[in-house]
C-alpha cells in the first residue's frame, strides 16, 4: 500500500508541477495515438463496412483473418515495421526508423484489424435490416457503405476507442520502432518502461495513473459527446 | 457521405496540427547502452554537448550487443558501447570506423544483505563466483548480449564454470536490462553483477548491497565510433565526429569526470590524445 501511495504523490506532484517533460510526452502519446486512430479508421472503416456487404468466395476466412488480427502481437509487428524501415530494409532510403512517424506505421498496423473488425460486425447487423431497402433502390456500393458507417455512427465509435485503447496503451511496438529517444519518440507507455527499469517504481506508477486518467477522459469525452448526439437526434 | 467527408477532413487537420511542420535543428543518432542513459550520464552530458554545437543527440539505449546490431544495419550514425572485443569485431568487419575510448568505470557485484553465499567483502570475482555456485545462492544473470553480460558471462569461463549446466534453478536468467535486472535481483535476493553507474542512480534495491568491487577483472571500458559511411551513405558522418571529436576532447572528457552522484564519480574519461 505504501508504494501506491507513493505513486499517488508521485503523479500528483508531476501533474501539478506542470513539468514541461511529462507535458511533451503526453502530447506526443496523444498525437501519435491520434494519428494513427486516424488512418487506421480511414482504412478499418471502409474495409469493414465493405466485408459486411459483401458476399463472395473465401469471406469467412477474410473475417476470421481480421478477427485473429486483433490479436497482433505488439512485439511482432515492432519487429516486422522495423526490418521494414531499417536502412538495410526495403524501405530505408525513407529514414523513418525511430521517428514518430515509425511509431504511427507500427500503430496503424496494430490498430485497423480492430477497427475494421469491430465495423463488421456493427454493419453487417445493420446490412441484415436495411439491405432490401438498397437493394431494392439499387443503390451503388460504395454509397451503400458509406451511408451505413453513418447510420451506424454512434455503435462504431465503440470500434473507434476500441483503437485508440489500444494505440495509447500498446508499448511493444513503438520501443522498437521509435527507439524510446527522449524528447523525441518517448511516450507515456515508454516513459514507463524505462523508470522501471530504473527502479523509480513510484514515478513509473505515477506515469502509469496519469495515463489510465488520460484514457477515462477520452472515453468519458466521447461517451457523453455520443448521449448529447442522440439527445439532439431524438 | 457528406458529414463523413467532413469528418475525415477535420481529423486530416487534426493529425496536421499535432505534428507541425518546424525545421527540424540537426541531430544525430546514437545507439549506446542502458548503462550509460540509466545511469543519468547522459541526461548530464548531452544537453552540455547541444549547448555548444547546436547539434541534438538522440539517443537509442538498448544493451551493447543490440547497439552494435543498430550499427551494423546503418540505423545510427554513432555507437557508444562497453564491449572491447565486440567492438573490435565490428570494426574489423567494416561496420564501423575509428574507435576511440572515452572512460571507464567498473562492475561490482551486488547481493542480499543477508549474504546466504557469504561472500561480502570479497575481492576475487571468480572465488565468489564458486562459493556462490557452492551455495546454490540465487544468481540473477542479464542474458542479453549486453556488455555486462558478455563481462559476467567471461568471469564465469575463468572460474571454471558453466553456470547454465550446474545451475539447480539458482541461476537465473532474465534477459533483461541492467535495471529490470537488479528489480529482479532485488525482488528475490539474489546476487547479481552491474556496472557502478545503473547501481548507484538504481532507486529500488531494497535489501541489496555491494559484496564486491575492487577486482581487477571488474574493470569496464566504454568506445565510441561513428558506423561506416562508405557502408551507409545516410551516417551523419560530419555531425559524427563533431560528437566524438567532443567527447574525447578536454571539455568533454572533464564533463564526464563532473557528473556525480551523492558526490561520488561514476565515470573516469579516460581517452587518448587524437591521432591524426
Amino acid at each position: 500500500m505504501h508504494d501506491i501511495a507513493n505513486a499517488v504523490v508521485a503523479a500528483w506532484d508531476l501533474v501539478l508541477s506542470g513539468n514541461a517533460t511529462l507535458l511533451g510526452i503526453v502530447s506526443l502519446s496523444l498525437s501519435i495515438s491520434l494519428a494513427a486512430v486516424f488512418f487506421a479508421s480511414c482504412i478499418g472503416l471502409p474495409l469493414g463496412a465493405a466485408l459486411a456487404i459483401s458476399r463472395f468466395l473465401g469471406r469467412n476466412a477474410a473475417v476470421v483473418v481480421i478477427n485473429a488480427m486483433m490479436g497482433l502481437p505488439p512485439v511482432v509487428v515492432g519487429l516486422l515495421v522495423y526490418l521494414a524501415l531499417s536502412r538495410s530494409g526495403p524501405l530505408g532510403s525513407l529514414g523513418l526508423l525511430f521517428t514518430p512517424a515509425a511509431m504511427v506505421i507500427a500503430q496503424v498496423i496494430l490498430v485497423t484489424p480492430i477497427v475494421a473488425a469491430v465495423a463488421r460486425q456493427i454493419v453487417e447487423d445493420l446490412w441484415r435490416e436495411y439491405a432490401e431497402l438498397y437493394l431494392f433502390d439499387g443503390v451503388g456500393r460504395v454509397r451503400t457503405i458509406c451511408s451505413l458507417l453513418w447510420l451506424g455512427r454512434l455503435s462504431l465509435t465503440t470500434a473507434v476507442l476500441a483503437g485508440a485503447g489500444r494505440a495509447v496503451a500498446e508499448v511493444g511496438a513503438i520501443l522498437i520502432v521509435g527507439g524510446n529517444i527522449a524528447g523525441v519518440t518517448r511516450t507515456m507507455t515508454t516513459a514507463i518502461a524505462l523508470e522501471t527499469s530504473r527502479g523509480d517504481l513510484a514515478l513509473a506508477l505515477g506515469l502509469g495513473l496519469i495515463l489510465l486518467a488520460l484514457i477515462f477522459l477520452i472515453n468519458g469525452t466521447a461517451h457523453f459527446a455520443g448521449q448529447a448526439v442522440r439527445r439532439v437526434a431524438a | 457521405m457528406r458529414p463523413l467527408l467532413r469528418a475525415a477532413v477535420i481529423g486530416w487537420l487534426l493529425v496536421w496540427a499535432a505534428f507541425p511542420a518546424v525545421a527540424e535543428p540537426p541531430y544525430i543518432t546514437v545507439a549506446s547502452t542502458t548503462s550509460t542513459e540509466e545511469s543519468g550520464l547522459f541526461g548530464y552530458l548531452l544537453p552540455a554537448f547541444t549547448k555548444e554545437t547546436g547539434i541534438e543527440v538522440r539517443v537509442v539505449a538498448v544493451g551493447s550487443g543490440q547497439a552494435l546490431k543498430i550499427g551494423e544495419r546503418g540505423d545510427c550514425d554513432v555507437v557508444f558501447v562497453h564491449d572491447r572485443s565486440a567492438e573490435l569485431a565490428f570494426v574489423e568487419h567494416g561496420f564501423g570506423i575509428d574507435r576511440r575510448e572515452v572512460m571507464y568505470n567498473d562492475f561490482i557485484l551486488v547481493g542480499p544483505a543477508s549474504d546466504p553465499a557469504r561472500v561480502d567483502g570479497g575481492n576475487d570475482v571468480v572465488a565468489v563466483l564458486h562459493k556462490i555456485a557452492d551455495a546454490k545462492a540465487p544468481f540473477v544473470a542479464r542474458g542479453d548480449d549486453s556488455g555486462t553480460s558478455k563481462a559476467e558471462l567471461r568471469f564465469w569461463k575463468e572460474a571454471g564454470l558453466d553456470p547454465k549446466t550446474i545451475s539447480t534453478g539458482w541461476y537465473r536468467d532474465t534477459g533483461s536490462g541492467m535495471g529490470p535486472t537488479l528489480n529482479t535481483a532485488a525482488a528475490m535476493d539474489g546476487y547479481t553483477i552491474s556496472d557502478r553507474g545503473t547501481w548507484l542512480n538504481f532507486k529500488n534495491r531494497q535489501n541489496l548491497k555491494i559484496v564486491v568491487q575492487g577486482d581487477r577483472r571488474l574493470f569496464n571500458q566504454y568506445g565510441v565510433m561513428l558506423v561506416n559511411p562508405a557502408r551507409y551513405p545516410s551516417v551523419k558522418q560530419d555531425l559524427g565526429y563533431k560528437f566524438i571529436d567532443w567527447l574525447t576532447s578536454p571539455t568533454g572528457q572533464k564533463t564526464i569526470t563532473d557528473y556525480k552522484i551523492n558526490g561520488e564519480q561514476l565515470f573516469f574519461p579516460d581517452a587518448k590524445p587524437a591521432t591524426g
